[in-house]
């Protein structure tokens, strides 16, 4: 293979380092010095000052947020691995080998659907008069007050990441050698010890991967937590949007974004080396 | 597998939750389409008469015509774009090495694991201090940041289905890279650019928080959605989520087919001949 830098490698490869330096690694530095400026006036003025910072790290309104958002996603994180495992592991070993491409074109369809919608979709399902409590009041129960809930928070996280989280894992337990699983089984191993002595540490690494994929999209969402859990008290996510939007508020807005990235950079390190812990064994 | 630790029930049990799972799934979408055509305006079961009354409201707004068009231009633009930036990325991927690849690799795939308030707000303040924000090219820019990496890699993932000594083979007979590239190269991988172009436009037309944030008054239309379910009930929603569920649908399964085909086939694809087996 030919290596000096040519016109033809250079127009081939640099609009994508171009476009992805100015658009993208600019305005989050931007965000950085952003964060340090001063509002006057209603006027943004560009200032190292780090009033910004002491003053939203200094307020318990957002440190309540914080541990909240971190808490709702962290449970989201587990619940939702838990509910998709069976799930994956059924397509994975039981489905023939078109049936599970079909499932798995089945999942990916979501992807490509409005996230918006499906939100407004359970507001119906959801709602004091909506359609599950009318269907639970024919068997004489309830209603259950599900949206503007926990509950409801969960069920919009598990609209937004349960497809992903389900493909992970399912991409993971598909490459566990079932030569292990056949040989547990001939040492009668039973089946449950099989599946959580054998096939989760086989597939650990995908299945803790796919764990943080949807702790990384549900920390990030504000759709879910607003208009299905009512959105007080707020997430970090909701006071970005409503910091933002109401007024010249960006460099706190920023603080905030900044945080969210920090937390998001020590999960993601912190889960990633758990991941490949005792691989090396 | 052998048949020792098998049992009938626990299967089907598993079968059973696979269809239940789906089930939550599909729900809403299902919901959302059965609903469009439901004539009260609150919801509820059983379902009130048939009705395409919110198709006519919809038809009818001028604000949702607004947002369409400039949903379909955004999405024209950005997957032209993001298409050709993303496979000019895939093949420097895959034929060069060179230092600092790892970092060049990163910075291109980076864009989907920032959340989009985060990306949103970055994106707004940066654009405005240059006076690029609110246009609907502010969008065109934002998505293509974000669609660019998808692109990438459907194209990486046709080139590695590919011999690399087919293009040495150009050039031995006298092909310069150019005329390998429109000779060998995109042949090949036209079924993946295809794709791509379908794909990075099903994203941006479904993308709402980043436009949100940049698109100022020209709202694209998922961002009209975002105002609608902030207001009161409206099965306007319904049928726009239906519209948007179709159109998105129709792209992503030509995408497949086109993918699906062509490598079935890898020899198909090479069909101008100009290859020696």
């Amino acid at each position: 293979m030919r290596k000096s830098i040519t016109f033809y490698g250079l127009t081939l490869s640099l609009p994508m380092l171009v476009w992805q330096v100015l658009f993208f690694l600019a305005p989050l530095i931007f965000l950085v010095a952003l964060s340090f400026w001063t509002v006057q006036n209603f006027r943004m003025v560009p200032d190292l000052n780090p009033d910004n910072w002491t003053r939203m790290l200094g307020r318990g309104v957002f440190w309540q947020a914080y541990f909240r958002t971190f808490l709702l996603s962290t449970s989201a994180a587990i619940v939702i691995s838990v509910l998709a495992f069976p799930c994956a592991y059924a397509v994975a070993f039981k489905l023939s080998e078109t049936a599970r491409r079909w499932a798995i074109f089945l999942m990916v369809i979501p992807f490509f659907t409005s996230y918006l919608v499906r939100v407004y979709s359970w507001q119906i399902f959801l709602s004091d008069n909506g359609i599950i409590n009318a269907l639970l009041a024919k068997v004489g129960l309830g209603p259950f007050g599900m949206l503007n809930s926990v509950f409801g928070v969960m069920v919009g996280y598990a609209t937004l990441s349960l497809p992903l989280v389900v493909l992970l894992q399912l991409f993971s337990l598909i490459f566990v050698d079932r030569t292990l699983i056949e040989a547990a089984h001939n040492l009668r191993c039973g089946r449950l010890r099989t599946v959580f002595e054998v096939v989760i540490p086989a597939a650990k690494v995908g299945l803790v991967i796919a764990a943080l994929f949807c702790f990384i999209l549900t920390f990030g969402d504000f759709v879910s937590p607003l208009y299905l859990g009512g959105g007080d008290p707020p997430t970090l996510s909701i006071l970005i949007t409503d910091t933002t939007k109401s007024g010249q508020q960006w460099p706190r807005a920023a603080v905030i974004a900044l945080t969210m990235i920090a937390t998001l950079l020590a999960v993601a390190f912190a889960t990633v080396s758990f991941a490949y812990r005792e691989r090396g064994r | 597998m052998n048949d020792f630790n098998r049992n009938r029930a626990v299967d089907w049990a598993l079968k059973l939750y696979v269809l239940l799972s789906f089930g939550f799934i599909f729900a809403p979408i299902v919901a959302s389409f059965a609903f469009s055509f439901n004539v009260d305006r609150f919801p509820s079961l059983p379902l009130g008469g048939f009705s395409t009354i919110w198709y006519e409201a919809v038809w009818a707004d001028p604000l949702v015509w607004e947002g369409l068009r400039n949903t379909l231009v955004a999405g024209a633009v950005v997957s032209a774009i993001a298409t050709v930036i993303g496979f000019g990325a895939a093949y420097t991927d895959f034929r060069y090495n060179f230092f600092g690849k790892t970092v060049y690799v990163a910075l291109a795939l980076l864009p989907p694991t920032i959340p989009v308030v985060i990306l949103g707000l970055a994106m707004l303040a940066f654009l405005s201090s240059i006076d690029l924000s609110g246009a609907i090219y502010s969008v065109i820019i934002a998505h293509v940041v974000m669609c660019a990496p998808f692109a990438m890699a459907i194209c990486r993932l046709r080139l590695s289905q590919m011999d690399p000594s087919l293009e040495a083979a150009a050039w031995n007979l006298g092909a310069t890279e150019w005329m390998a590239m429109r000779h060998v190269i995109l042949p090949f991988c036209r079924p993946a650019i295809l794709a791509s172009l379908f794909i990075t436009m099903a994203v941006s037309f479904d993308e709402f928080a980043v436009a949100w944030f940049v698109s100022g008054l020209n709202e694209t239309l998922p961002v009209k959605v975002l105002g609608f379910l902030q207001g009161q009930v409206s099965p306007r929603i319904n049928v726009i989520g239906t519209f948007v569920f179709l159109a998105s649908m129709t792209l992503i399964i030509l995408a497949q087919i086109l993918l699906i085909k062509r490598s079935a086939s890898p020899a198909a694809a090479t069909n101008t001949g100009a290859v020696p087996q």
